[in-house]
């Protein structure tokens, strides 16, 4: 198991290698000379063309790409990102202090998607073609096609607004995560529920399946421990994915829920025209998501005996 | 977004068990069998009749989407306005048949030159093999570390907001995954003996690429597509919400819903209809995909 993580550590070095540099390229695309965009900024006029020159010398704006970039890669390593053009904070804190408010709407929305979308899909399963089937079906085409900007208003029309029962917004007692992680999570439980059925469906037709059931064991032990056991493997993947795309996608529902998390804070960079922000934005989640599948793989490794000894 | 239920080995599998030359012949069994199911009808309803409105939105349209009118705003619905007005008294059904054009217009667009760079990076990779193909899947291995949407946001962010860069975004993180999908195809078809021999019978590279491989990946690449035709839409129209995509007065369906935020309590008409306009949408293109996968796909079958 140990050699497998070091395996897996040693080759997410190059993958980090191309986010770093995808991050910064990025910052290639803006238009206009970032020189003269930061001096407008603090100056509040129109920089002279010395003044321009001056602040591209100190930037090393002139220096060819690969030379710009290997002097960034040594500074993100170290865990320089750069400083904020609107707060004058430095990047990585910026995001660090926000990630875990991110982290609290993101991980109560897949675990709710997991509490609902396991169930449904086993029994959708186990009973096809009977009336929870076809209910997990008509909520997974609506789960998957329901935009998750306007279920959030439908959901504060109704449990903040009729029924008073939620907060509208804002960042509070526990009553204000609900809304936001469900939200969040419902696009994860349509797919994780037909994810589920079909990979029960997969397995159930197994030969070692009927076996388990000729030699007389108990109908349960079958579905959990030769069934479910089987089918989650791929069903952990997905949910490793889902996870890094909800964290991804958290910008949405944050800025409708005026949630403090990365995802508003990224959206604010973005119309302020905060690059060093964006751009630590992109190694920041990329790196995140790698440490996602990391742990993915190893609870593939744990559940499968296979992958973890075949390599 | 990237809906990871799409199995690329049972898409291949669909792709192989459409070559040998039996393609055409089995297109009437195909068609058959998904016009035998309904959701596959209900699915191509919808998208025929929201192509139509689109198409035909200036004749359609009762009014001018970007008419303002003070003495309408924020009216309910009445028969002058069936689904109400704006904040500014423009026609919501006006703004939602002209918005049609944008929104399925633009993740159409989007879709094509996804499918059209995927295809390409695709082939090029499987067919070729060896350092091409290295290279190209590198870039698409450190493509797909993100989660889609990061990137997307990172480069509107970049290059400002718009609704050609939100464009420019999607299209630039969403090929990878039919690059991948398309490479595999490639790679299970190449050493399929009608290649070798048009190999050994001295064709061109081009031309075993065109009129031998190409055919071939065609049916899995519609279905793909038509599956995320809808997600596309989604993010797309996500973006315009948080207002990076469609600028005002442009009809499209997010920045509708963008626009009515501030009046959702008020006049929740201005949130309700256009994310409906979605939703429906999406469902078509949805139902119309999951059809076409179980016919193509025998295996993801119920």
């Amino acid at each position: 198991m140990t050699r497998y993580l070091i395996r897996r550590l040693v080759y997410l070095i190059p993958i980090w290698l191309g986010i770093s540099f995808v991050a910064f390229s990025l910052a290639n695309l803006t238009p206009g000379d970032p020189a003269r965009l930061m001096l407008q900024r603090d100056l509040g006029r129109q920089p002279t063309a010395e003044e321009v020159s001056s602040v591209r010398d100190t930037m090393h704006l002139d220096d060819p790409f690969i030379l710009r970039y290997v002097r960034w890669l040594e500074n993100a390593v170290t865990g320089d990102l750069g400083t904020s053009y609107r707060t004058g904070e430095p990047v990585l804190s910026g995001l660090a202090q926000r990630f875990p408010s991110t982290l609290q709407i993101a991980g109560l929305g897949l675990a709710l998607a997991i509490v609902i979308a396991l169930p449904l899909g086993i029994m959708a399963a186990l009973w096809r073609n009977s009336a929870i089937d076809h209910l997990s079906r008509v909520l997974a085409l609506l789960g998957a096609s329901m935009p998750s900007y306007w279920v959030a208003y439908l959901l504060i029309l109704l449990f903040a607004v009729k029924l008073n029962m939620l907060p509208v917004a804002g960042k509070g007692g526990w009553q204000h995560l609900i809304l936001p992680s469900v939200t969040l999570g419902l696009g994860a439980c349509a797919s994780l529920m037909r994810l589920t059925r079909s990979e029960m469906l997969e397995v159930l037709g197994q030969d070692y399946i009927r076996t388990s059931r000729a030699k007389g064991l108990a109908s349960w032990a079958v579905v959990v421990r030769h069934g479910l056991r089987n089918a989650l493997i791929p069903v952990t993947t997905v949910v490793g994915m889902r996870f890094a795309g909800l964290l991804g996608g958290a910008v949405i529902v944050e800025t409708i829920f005026a949630w403090p998390g990365i995802g508003k804070f990224v959206l604010d960079s973005i119309f302020d025209r905060d690059y060093p922000v964006i751009q630590g934005f992109v190694v920041f989640m990329g790196t995140i998501f790698l440490l996602v599948n990391l742990v993915v793989d190893m609870s593939y490794a744990w559940l499968d005996p296979r992958i973890r000894l075949s390599r | 977004m990237r809906d990871a239920t799409v199995s690329g080995e049972g898409l291949a599998r669909a792709g192989v068990n459409a070559d040998q030359g039996a393609w055409r012949n089995q297109r009437v069994v195909f068609l058959q069998r998904f016009l035998k199911d309904w959701t596959a009808v209900v699915g191509m309803t919808i998208v025929a009749l929201f192509a139509l409105v689109a198409i035909a939105a200036p004749v359609v349209a009762p009014q001018d989407p970007t008419q303002v009118n003070a003495s309408a705003i924020l009216a309910p619905s009445s028969s002058e306005h069936w689904l109400g007005a704006d904040n500014l008294g423009r026609d919501i059904l006006s703004r939602l048949i002209h918005g049609a054009r944008w929104s399925l217009g633009t993740a159409f667009v989007a879709t094509t030159l996804v499918v059209v760079i995927g295809i390409t990076v695709g082939l090029i990779a499987g067919f070729f093999g060896g350092l091409v193909d290295d290279i190209l899947m590198r870039i698409v291995d450190v493509l797909l570390a993100f989660p889609s949407l990061v990137l997307a946001l990172a480069i509107v962010g970049m290059l400002g907001p718009s609704l050609r860069n939100v464009m420019i975004g999607m299209v630039a993180v969403w090929w990878v995954d039919y690059a991948r999908v398309i490479r595999g195809l490639t790679v299970s078809l190449r050493d399929r003996e009608y290649i070798t021999s048009a190999h050994c019978i001295g064709c061109p590279s081009h031309h075993i690429i065109f009129r031998h491989l190409l055919p071939n990946v065609i049916p899995s690449v519609i279905v793909l597509a038509t599956l995320e035709l809808g997600a596309m839409m989604l993010a797309i129209s996500g973006l315009s919400f948080l207002g990076l995509g469609a600028q005002p007065p442009t009809p499209e369906w997010g920045a509708m819903l963008n626009n009515g935020r501030p009046f959702f309590q008020s006049a929740p008409q201005l949130m309700i209809y256009p994310g409906l306009a979605i939703t429906i949408a999406v469902i078509g293109f949805n139902l119309v995909g999951d059809s076409l996968r179980d016919v193509l796909d025998p295996r993801m079958k119920k």
